[in-house]
């Protein structure tokens, strides 16, 4: 994935002239009573404690009290955000009286520490845990090996969800991105202005969440019965045209569709802005021979413009393909996953968290999990490579 | 279009111009129709949603929004809509418990990563190579992988339901992007910055509050921006660790809670959905750059 770096330069070397004539200031005042070793040590076990017994009560006011929300409020807002930073000045302060050598050997430690620790008990424990608990039964109290895949992969009802899943991760990114790229290249033929009114309209769907989404698209695909007044748009414009009412979400299997239209609605502004950066990156030069050579604006389009940003092509896809295949939202707030509308990750939160089957969730997260292990790996043989 | 603008264009199309961008070769007119149809799917709908929000409900489930463009100043315009979603159906509350959980969400993940990228970039020890193959690897690993031994373990903890429990967890699985974000742009400050920095007698703690983290707002803006938008918009880990009791329920889960129970009550549905969206729609619009930038960077989280 290159989207890593932030195209951002560095302020000037002021910020650092700043930075030196304030510490110098500080040296000769504050840092030479604390430099004092007894008050040194004292201070640095008086705080950390002191910080520990603050943030465990104001949790425990926050999880038991019946006080006002307004009150539980603002500790939450103080503790949340000031509390982990005065945890790493209280260590910071703790192993600078340290001797030198010890203190600059654990010193890293305290900086890297809490953000492995992290990791390690939200990420990677839990998704080994995860792999275990995929070959335990519902309640993992029994080994039933590979029962649990055997479900995902030849249950009638997870066929569907299978099927819904590979529809859902070749149309939308494929149409998000063709659609993304068509409209840069439109775009970037308009007056400058025009262009940016353009992209930010299209653009606007990445700021509303993907409940919000379903929400304004179950409104445009509102049914009544026909004979009623449609007030969803889509039912009005097809009644008018003399049609019949549709039940989109409910007619099989193209219900699926009218689901992922709303992803693809969601995406190709992201799909169109980073394909709006290599579609004006590609040479004019190379478009003017063409032009010359008397090749006509689509041939141009698709021999001259797409070879040249396949890369940013391939690159949009598979991270658009990610987003799909860990998207549940939009199946459970539009249908619950009825109507034969399931997808692996909206199956994942049902089996775990409302039929509460440990068993076969684990099973199916672990199969979102082996879908993007190739790109995993990838990832870092790319790191491999770019640090030697 | 004027005919002095087609005849520019004329022009422009008969000689080969020193114009960075090619004329125009397809008719202009099919191609601003095309492009004006798009955009127009791509905003009726929402305008739909903001019409009908200030609809009375008798009005919505009569006659369709864009009927009122017919009589726009004797439309059945009210604002009780929102007071009734505010109020009785809780999305006050829930709005509040949205800030609760994304400002101190978003804050916990940039400091702790903020922390670990600079020891990456500028500090020296055993397994730095290694910690960093990891977060690297972590990037891609989706949060569904972690749900259901992380709820098992606040179940045991009582962290189930409060806000440290989805702080935490929202801190979790926004680390590995955050990390990975800060340390590429932490490890491009130039080199003799940091060293004369150390020259000079600047501790690390020094030397990264005072001037690593300063020069690196804009990133952390970025991500900040993007983190708090994942946060706020995230139904996923708030249904999984806080529930759906009205008391814990942020303004997505509270909306997919209505969409349930009043699927038909398109007065309170409208305004809900519009109230989950004033907030992020305010940082569209006020921090439109560093927005653009931030969901780039942010679109490969797990």
């Amino acid at each position: 994935m290159n989207a890593g770096r932030f195209p951002c330069l560095h302020p000037s070397l002021i910020q650092k002239e700043i930075f030196m004539a304030s510490i110098s200031k500080k040296n000769n005042r504050i840092f030479e009573i604390f430099a004092a070793t007894p008050v040194r040590i004292l201070i640095s076990l008086v705080v950390p404690t002191i910080t520990f017994l603050v943030l465990r009560w104001s949790f425990i006011y926050m999880r038991d009290s019946e006080a006002s929300k307004f009150l539980i409020g603002i500790v939450a807002l103080t503790v949340g955000v000031g509390g982990v930073w005065v945890l790493y000045a209280a260590t910071d302060n703790l192993v600078g009286i340290f001797p030198v050598r010890l203190r600059d050997t654990l010193r890293p430690f305290v900086f890297v520490g809490p953000a492995v620790v992290v990791l390690l008990f939200y990420i990677v424990f839990p998704a080994l845990r995860t792999i275990w608990l995929s070959f335990l039964n519902r309640t993992s109290t029994e080994f039933v090996g590979l029962k649990n895949y055997a479900f995902v992969f030849t249950d009638p009802e997870m066929f569907i969800v299978m099927r819904n899943t590979l529809f859902w991760v070749l149309v939308v990114p494929f149409v998000a991105v063709s659609l993304g790229l068509i409209i840069a290249v439109m775009a970037d033929r308009l007056k400058p202005s025009a262009e940016k009114i353009v992209k930010s309209l299209i653009f606007l769907p990445m700021a509303i969440s993907f409940v919000g989404a379903s929400v304004i698209w179950r409104f445009v695909y509102f049914y009544q019965p026909a004979g009623y007044d449609q007030i969803g748009l889509l039912n009005a414009i097809i009644t008018m045209f003399g049609g019949e009412p549709i039940a989109w979400l409910i007619i099989r299997p193209w219900n699926n569709f009218f689901l992922l239209l709303i992803m693809i609605w969601l995406q190709t502004g992201f799909a169109m802005v980073i394909q709006s950066a290599a579609v004006k990156g590609v040479p004019s030069s190379l478009l003017e021979a063409a032009r010359i050579d008397g090749a006509g604006e689509i041939r141009i389009f698709f021999n001259v413009t797409i070879p040249y940003i396949k890369g940013t092509i391939l690159t949009v896809m598979t991270t658009i393909l990610f987003m799909v295949l860990k998207i549940f939202d939009i199946v459970y707030v539009m249908t619950s996953g009825n109507y034969d509308t399931g997808i692996v990750a909206s199956r994942m939160y049902q089996e775990a968290f409302i039929f509460r089957n440990n068993g076969r969730g684990s099973a199916l997260a672990v199969f979102l999990f082996i879908v993007v292990i190739p790109f995993m790996i990838r990832n870092i043989s790319q790191l491999r490579e770019n640090r030697r | 279009m004027s005919n002095k603008t087609k005849n520019n264009q004329a022009i422009t199309q008969s000689t080969p111009s020193k114009k960075s961008r090619p004329a125009l070769h397809i008719r202009s007119w099919t191609m601003r129709l095309v492009l004006f149809l798009i955009v127009l799917i791509w905003t009726v709908p929402t305008l739909g949603l903001l019409i009908s929000s200030f609809r009375s409900p008798e009005a919505i489930s009569a006659t369709g929004w864009w009927t009122v463009f017919g009589r726009l100043f004797h439309a059945e315009w009210t604002m009780q809509n929102y007071v009734s979603v505010l109020f009785a159906d809780f999305m006050g509350l829930a709005f509040m418990n949205s800030i609760l959980v994304s400002i101190p969400s978003t804050v916990i993940p940039i400091t702790i990563a903020a922390f670990a990228a600079y020891a990456i970039a500028w500090m020296n020890f055993p397994g730095r190579e290694a910690i960093f193959v990891m977060i690297v690897g972590l990037l891609v690993v989706p949060l569904q992988m972690a749900l259901i031994p992380v709820l098992k373990i606040y179940t045991t903890y009582q962290l189930n339901g409060t806000y440290l429990g989805i702080w935490l967890a929202h801190t979790g699985f926004g680390l590995p992007l955050a990390t990975y974000l800060l340390f590429g742009y932490i490890s491009s400050i130039p080199k003799e910055i940091i060293e004369s920095a150390h020259a000079d007698g600047a501790t690390p703690w020094m030397s990264f509050t005072r001037l690593v983290l300063p020069l690196s707002k804009p990133a952390i803006a970025s991500f900040a921006i993007f983190q708090f938008m994942w946060v706020w918009n995230d139904l996923l880990v708030a249904l999984v660790f806080l529930g759906t009791k009205k008391e814990n329920a942020l303004v997505t889960t509270r909306l997919a809670e209505m969409v349930g129970s009043r699927g038909q009550d398109w007065h309170v549905l409208t305004s809900g959905a519009f109230l989950t969206m004033i907030m992020p729609l305010i940082i569209f619009f006020s921090l439109q750059r560093y927005f653009v930038r931030g969901m780039m960077a942010g679109s490969v989280k797990g």
